[in-house]
């Protein structure tokens, strides 16, 4: 790849600028504030609204669905500089990401790592174009934080492989297209050795999806059933029996994905708002310091992610760190989500009719999974123990 | 700018490090405190700091100094508060040269500056009344008289009060916070008494009483309040960086504790409760790093940020002390609550920083009144 000049920089920086400020429709310009605000593609896409359809179709045709992806997998084929411009250009504007997928994620990563040429070709400019929506198939009911011990088999049958099982807490199955799926291969090799990493189709007759109720009362993920389910052999990611590795590689990326959540209005500006002060103080006095610890620790924890990469600029590997934003993050992220409850009294714990009616208590709710999907907290204080205090295993 | 240390400044706090092993371990303060040592410190190894340019640099070249940094001066704050290093570097230098550098004029500066950089000057701030930090609650008085003024009221917890060539004094001329001011008070003048106390941490701190003490107006009479403000704000950050090193000793030693110790056939460190203990210990001090070197920088930069972050920092810092000296104990059985064992010395230290310019509730409450609430 060629170097790029200081100039080359600044015009890129103007260029992206430029083109942002034309493209990017007024009502892009926030963070994301519900589910809603999310579009995440697949065959059958549906869109919140004409400015998201917009801001996608124009990003897509840029390849800035994965701007750092290889121009020939339609990334944008951007370098780290222009990268890292791009970045604090689409910051400048608070313009949300136009496209959020599993894909982009999480497959995406893996396959440009461990994927064939051939699966590089077929699967990636999919995801950038966000044609195809896939889901992850790792959790089955008897194996959780347990990932390892994973049950469905899949069969070598010549040309493909034979799926039978099921897997749990699938988020989106129901909508998805695609599954990339952990399954054992070997039955008789210990539990870590026998597992691979799978692509399959989820419109056969041996797939089928039930979705399960949330306590936030919408139904994002499912149960998935297989049930002599094909897929062909060209669809193993890797190698044959060494998909943990690919496993374990994925779930850094997915962590990294589950964090903190921008939010419409500080607690503070709305604790204020709500209950008032006296005599310059919030009249709160118990919650006061609540919000102030957390305002602290949510600022601190910004600034150990800023840390975090100027060390690894610096030569510093972060290792197994990435356990501990994933646990500090979605920690603090049901913290404030509770706060807000508490702060909005009756209102706060009003459920309505319908998933808008009753944003603060449905969406305390879901905050209750971010620190058990993609692993539990308990899992990350595990890993932090071992991996990064050295601590034994029993 | 990166939230790293450079070359430069690892290449000192790698100094630090390697002389307060050999020169002051905790032993070192053990000693200090056993045999009620009169000055609470060792001169010598004072001395030794001071070839080594510790008290010089955050003063400016033009008064004798070496101009630094402060991002510097914490890493030796972080490594003495791993070795619990009993100095006057936190009243002189942190305290001391900076209030005079912010508040000073070019006289004060020239006189009291070189000294301070050169080691011959120990400075202590007598600031606090009452036994709780509060800065604006000020009533020793200060009374213009010819040339200066004369004092009169009490201090508490003066810290090295009682070894201090020379006394910043905060007292009040006027109502108000803008009524309060700096003044330069000699420590061996007519009506002075320093009284030294013995603290839980076996570091110096005294009462002082002025009784009509003539004393010099440090810089300009309105401005010192201001000036005393910024100059808590820096040491507070200064603080947080030895607090980190005393944390991030004790954590570090529990850790290997774990380790060592067997109980039923196993390593401690196996049990699960207690490794999730020290993993929420590691996230809480991951933070605290992040803070303080981000602080640290802010007062090199002169930032506008620096109250804020001051304040976050010495809040965060002094929650997750707490947290951290107290498992320390606690994941060490009975023996680390015996004398013997040098665990104890950090939650001691601690205690008496946390309390040092304002502790957890002093700062919680303070950020939220700088938030509006
Ligand atoms: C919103 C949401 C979306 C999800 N989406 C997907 C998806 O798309 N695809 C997918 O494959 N999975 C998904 N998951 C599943 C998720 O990865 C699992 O729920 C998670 O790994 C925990 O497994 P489990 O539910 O079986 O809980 P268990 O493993 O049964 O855990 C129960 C409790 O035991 C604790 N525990 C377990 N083992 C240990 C241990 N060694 N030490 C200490 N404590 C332990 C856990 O921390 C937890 O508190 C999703 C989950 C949620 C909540």
């Amino acid at each position: 790849m060629s170097t790029t000049t200081q100039t080359d920089i600044k015009t890129f920086r103007a260029e992206t600028r430029a083109w942002l400020e034309e493209n990017c429709p007024q009502s892009m310009r926030s963070p994301y504030r519900s589910a809603e605000d999310i579009f995440w593609g697949g065959s059958k896409p549906e869109f919140s609204s004409e400015d998201q359809k917009l801001w996608f179709e124009r990003m897509r045709d840029k390849g800035w669905t994965a701007p750092a992806w290889p121009k020939k997998y339609g990334g944008g084929g951007l370098n780290k500089a222009e990268y890292k411009v791009f970045k604090e250009e689409m910051a400048r504007i608070n313009a949300r990401p136009p496209l959020f997928s599993f894909g982009l994620m999480m497959l995406g990563p893996a396959l440009l790592y461990f994927g064939s040429e051939e699966q590089k070709m077929k699967y990636i400019p999919e995801i950038c174009r966000g044609e195809i929506w896939w889901c992850q198939g790792y959790s089955e009911p008897g194996s959780g934080s347990d990932l390892a011990s994973l049950q469905t088999r899949a069969e070598d049958m010549g040309d493909h492989f034979l799926i039978n099982g099921q897997k749990i807490w699938t988020s989106y199955a129901d909508q998805a297209d695609k599954i990339f799926c952990l399954v054992r291969t070997n039955p008789k090799a210990p539990k870590h050795t026998g597992i691979s990493f799978v692509l399959i189709d989820m419109n056969q007759e041996g797939v089928t999806t039930r979705p399960i109720k949330l306590i936030s009362g919408k139904s994002p993920f499912c149960e998935t059933f297989f049930d002599n389910a094909k897929t062909p052999k060209e669809n193993l990611v890797g190698t044959l029996n060494d998909g943990w590795t690919i496993a374990k590689y994925l779930l850094t990326h997915e962590r990294s994905g589950i964090g903190l959540m921008p939010a419409t209005q500080s607690l503070q500006d709305m604790a204020i708002e709500e209950i008032g002060l006296e005599n310059g103080v919030l009249a709160d006095p118990i919650l006061r310091p609540q919000i102030t610890r957390w305002m602290i620790n949510e600022a601190a924890l910004k600034l150990t992610t800023e840390r975090t990469m100027d060390e690894a600029k610096a030569g510093q590997s972060p290792g197994a760190k990435s356990a501990f934003f994933k646990y500090y993050g979605t920690e603090l992220n049901k913290e404030q989500s509770e706060m807000r409850v508490v702060i909005k009294g009756f209102e706060g714990v009003e459920w309505g009719e319908d998933y808008n009616d009753g944003k603060l208590a449905r969406g305390m709710c879901r905050t209750k999974g971010n620190s058990i999907e993609g692993g539990t907290s308990e899992v990350m204080l595990n890993i932090i123990s071992k991996r990064i205090l050295g601590l034994p295993s029993r | 700018m990166a939230l790293v240390i450079n070359e430069e400044q690892q290449m000192l706090k790698t100094s630090a490090k390697e002389l307060l092993k050999n020169r002051a371990p905790v032993s070192a303060l053990r000693l200090l405190r056993d045999s009620k040592d009169s000055k609470g410190y060792d001169p010598q190894l004072w001395q030794e700091m001071a070839e080594m340019g510790w008290t010089a640099l955050n003063i400016p070249e033009a008064y004798g100094g070496l101009d630094f940094g402060y991002v510097g001066l914490g890493q030796i704050m972080e490594e003495m508060g791993r070795t619990l290093t009993a100095s006057p570097l936190f009243s002189t230098v942190w305290m001391g040269a900076t209030v005079i550098n912010l508040a000073g004029n070019v006289l004060q500066k020239e006189s009291l500056l070189p000294a301070i950089a050169e080691g011959t000057q120990v400075v202590a701030l007598a600031l606090e009344e009452t036994n709780r930090h509060n800065p604006s609650r000020i009533s020793t008085t200060a009374i213009a008289s010819g040339e200066g003024y004369v004092l009169s009221g009490r201090k508490v917890f003066v810290l090295d009060g009682h070894i201090a060539d020379k006394l910043v004094v905060v007292a009040r001329t006027a109502d108000g916070d803008e009524g309060i001011n700096l003044f330069l008070v000699d420590s061996k003048v007519e009506g002075l008494s320093i009284e030294r106390k013995w603290m839980m941490d076996s570091r110096n701190s005294a009462t002082v009483t002025l009784e009509n003490v003539s004393a010099e107006l440090l810089g300009e009479e309105g401005e010192g309040f201001a000036a005393l403000e910024k100059m808590m704000d820096i040491a507070r950050i200064g603080l947080s960086a030895e607090m980190l090193g005393t944390m991030q000793e004790a954590f570090e030693r529990t850790i290997a504790y774990l380790k060592e110790r067997t109980q039923f056939g196993v390593q401690i460190g196996s049990f699960q409760a207690l490794q999730h203990r020290a993993a929420l210990m590691y996230s809480e001090i991951e933070l605290c790093k992040s803070l303080v070197i981000k602080s640290l920088q802010a007062i090199d930069e002169d930032s506008s940020d620096l109250t804020k972050l001051a304040c976050m920092t010495k809040a965060k810092v002094g929650e997750t002390i707490e947290l951290v000296t107290n498992e320390a104990i606690q994941m060490h059985g009975g023996i680390g609550v015996t004398d013997e064992e040098e665990i104890g010395f950090f939650m001691k230290r601690a205690r008496v920083a946390q309390r040092t310019l304002g502790d957890y509730h002093y700062h919680l409450d303070r950020f939220a009144k700088l938030n509006g609430f």
